[in-house]
């Protein structure tokens, strides 16, 4: 028998040993953070006039964005197809994309030297610009998402707003106000999901369109004219073992049963996607004929091996086989694999690739920068782990549930 | 017809005429700005490395002309005994490197931003800071420029230069051709310092009939090739050298223009608008179908 599922927030403390570890690497990047605008990018990182980017954009922007694929992928499945099974991961996978973004606007925003000019792009448009295609998606997908997330906010409120002291007077207007929110939203949802998903399409590809004007800078492994095309492809496999991840990481630390029935079949759908992302990168590398670079045996071609063999080739091994589908153990690490592959992936691109012709010595991030790249990370843990707390994200079954309430989950079409 | 199945239809088609309207009026944006005419009499600068003695009064000169400190007017020619091949940076718009000091008069090359005929820097810059002028030079706005260094990683000659270390107003810092003097009609401070003649100022078509005469008045002095004429389809500065520069000073280059590629492949992703609507109109008709198959399904 299928279980009815109803998202709820979770009861449990929010303090643990973990939570304070994580904070203590917030709190450090933050410190980070704070040299960095009071003294300069400069007095932070390793950047320089030949390396202009490092892993706050390779990293923080390329791979967050990536990661950040499974609040698309799911809605397509979900929302789109219709695919009422996956309700119940749409949420935590929202809750991820809508934090992913909000920290990768945030990586943008201490990265760049003049920060306080962060909404030029609003109004100075470049439009043979991969980066001003990349940075207006990005900020109106993340409206969308805040969009999208409202009705989670509509329903932990409606009926239940209390506001403090002499505020209670309003509490009848408020709960007015939401319910009306609520009717609207519910009517135009569709517009939004699908708009997250195009906008989703358009900005993971023209993330790979960003490193083609380097040219000959970069290394031909990676250099590719179908970069944008590896880069939606990618983006396309990596949504669903991010949300396996997450979901198993969350049952475990909430103390809950893995929904293991759903996240098989979703891990169905991992297979061909990584399929027909190896697909392309195999084959442009054959008709490219870059293969003759990997004879060489130095740090980059261990790069690039560590991440198609580790990153694509193993799991899309894994994640054929139904053993390893069925059990939480084998899914945790399949996705974990599919993961680093794609991170590796954006951080070759992004650095390993990048070869400027007058370097002098090579990149490598310092302590400073790697410090708020994991700060930027643990931030990220922490507030999920709190709103997970304050709404209704995480779906627990319902017991006794008549089939009428089964999925009983909003936010999508009705 | 479901309430909600009405509103869906009505709003996709007001989402569809939106879209039309978009489409219609932006045209400019999704061509972009490099197909535009470049003046044919636009300037650029010939530089002779043959000629140069390596005094690097040019460097002093630009320094002055751009308020950066200068230092000691006969301090320069010495760094280039050193050997170092330094670049230009933050704190020197140009430099002029001797390639190989082992041989006494061997090139001295003097290194500044090409004035690309088309900017990778102008056509990556998010925010159209970077602009490729009627008069040839390609010029920096203070005013735009938020300082996320795309223009770096585009430049295939590695010329812009950021202010790391400051925590307020960083600058994008590469050599402006001396735009504010040549407006004024003076010469470009470096051209106009150089005590042999080693730079040349005229229309780029004007250097390049000069650079080709030379060689060919002297085929024995010079490498034949002017750099830049065709390289990344085409710089505003051109060198002539005794030997070839390609993989000594500058990277190996094709003569396709640096932006070319990145920039076909964004107008095909955003061609009028016609992918990302049409992506938009097939989510929704696959939204809507398996929706009604739900439907039908569900019997709900
Ligand atoms: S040399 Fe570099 S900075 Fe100068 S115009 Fe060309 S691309 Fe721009
Ligand atoms: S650093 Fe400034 S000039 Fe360079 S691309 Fe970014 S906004 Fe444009
Ligand atoms: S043209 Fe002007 S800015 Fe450029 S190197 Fe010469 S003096 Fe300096």
């Amino acid at each position: 028998m299928e279980h009815a599922f109803k998202p709820e927030q979770m009861t449990k403390k929010y303090f643990t040993p973990w939570v304070i570890v994580l904070s203590a690497i917030a709190l450090n990047g933050l410190g980070f953070l704070a040299m960095r605008f009071f003294f300069g990018i400069g007095s932070v990182t390793n950047l320089n006039n030949q390396f202009p980017w490092g892993i706050w954009i390779g990293l923080d922007v390329a791979a967050g964005v990536a990661l950040a694929a499974g609040g698309f992928t799911t809605a397509a499945l979900g929302h789109i197809m219709h695919r009422d099974k996956y309700e119940t991961i749409i949420r935590p996978a929202l809750l991820t994309a809508m934090l992913g973004y909000t920290f990768v606007a945030m990586g943008v925003f201490v990265d760049i030297g003049r920060w306080y000019y962060i909404w030029h792009p609003l109004v100075m448009w470049n439009g043979n610009s991969a980066l001003f295609e990349v940075g207006i998606c990005v900020m109106i997908y993340v409206s969308v998402l805040y969009i999208e997330f409202l009705p989670i906010v509509t329903e932990r409120f409606i009926g239940k707003v209390n506001l403090p002291g002499f505020l209670k007077k309003f509490n009848l207007l408020v709960d007015g106000l939401l319910r009306k929110l609520d009717r609207g939203l519910e009517k135009t949802m569709f517009i939004f999901i699908i708009a997250g998903v195009v906008l989703s399409c358009l900005h993971q590809s023209s993330l790979g369109t960003l490193m083609i004007i380097a040219g000959p800078k970069m290394h031909p492994l990676w250099q590719t004219p179908v970069l944008p095309l590896l880069f939606l492809l990618s983006a396309f496999s990596v949504g669903f073992p991010m949300v396996i991840m997450e979901s198993i990481s969350a049952s475990k630390s909430f103390g809950l049963k893995p929904e293991l029935d759903v996240l098989s079949s979703l891990a169905k759908f991992v297979a061909p996607l990584l399929g027909i992302y190896l697909a392309f990168k195999i084959g442009d590398m054959f008709i490219r004929e870059t293969f003759v670079y990997l004879a060489e045996f130095n740090s980059t071609t261990i790069m690039f091996t560590l991440e198609v063999v580790v990153g694509v080739i193993i799991p899309l091994r894994m994640f054929l086989s139904a053993a390893v589908r069925n059990s939480t153990t084998g899914l945790y690490i399949a996705s974990l694999l599919v993961i680093f592959g794609i991170v590796m992936n954006r951080f070759n691109n992004f650095i390993t690739a990048y070869n400027p012709p007058y370097a002098v010595e090579s990149y490598f991030p310092s302590f400073g920068e790697i410090s708020v790249t994991l700060g930027f990370v643990a931030m990220e843990i922490l507030i999920y782990r709190l709103f997970v707390k304050i709404f209704p994200i995480i779906s627990l079954p319902i017991k006794n549930a008549g089939l009428k309430a089964k999925y009983a989950i909003r936010g999508g079409l009705k | 017809m479901s309430q909600n199945r009405r509103d869906f239809l009505k709003t996709f088609a007001a989402i569809g005429t939106t879209a039309a309207t978009l489409t219609a009026v932006t045209p400019n944006i999704a061509k972009g700005s490099s197909r535009r005419e470049l003046s044919i009499d636009r300037k650029g600068v010939l530089v002779d490395t043959t000629v140069c003695i390596g005094c690097g009064k040019c460097e002093w000169a630009c320094k002055t002309a751009h308020n950066m400190e200068a230092g000691n007017f006969d301090d320069y020619s010495s760094q280039l005994t050193d050997g170092s091949q330094r670049r230009p940076s933050e704190n020197a718009l140009t430099v002029v490197n001797q390639i190989d000091t082992s041989i006494m008069n061997s090139d001295k090359v003097k290194l500044q931003c090409m004035h690309c005929d088309h900017p990778a820097c102008e056509s990556a810059c998010i925010v159209s800071a970077i602009t490729k002028q009627e008069n040839g030079a390609v010029t920096w706005d203070t005013d735009k420029c938020i300082g996320c260094r795309y223009c770096m990683v585009a430049c295939p000659f590695q010329i812009p230069a950021f202010e790391y270390q400051k925590a307020l107003d960083p600058k994008i810092v590469k050599c402006d051709f001396c735009y504010d003097r040549t407006k004024e009609g003076k010469l470009p401070a470096c051209v106009e310092i150089c005590p042999v003649g080693a730079l040349t100022y005229g229309t780029r078509e004007e250097l390049l009939i000069e650079a080709k005469r030379r060689i060919s008045k002297d085929p024995d002095k010079y490498f034949d090739h002017v750099f830049g004429e065709y390289e990344v389809g085409g710089t505003s500065w051109l060198y002539l050298a005794e030997n070839n520069l390609v993989n000594k000073v500058f990277p190996k280059l094709g003569t396709n223009t640096a932006p070319g590629v990145s920039e076909s492949i964004q107008h095909g992703l955003f061609a009028y608008f016609v992918p990302p609507v049409a992506l938009y109109a097939l989510l929704g008709g696959v939204m809507w179908l398996s929706k009604n198959k739900d439907k039908n399904e569900g019997g709900h």
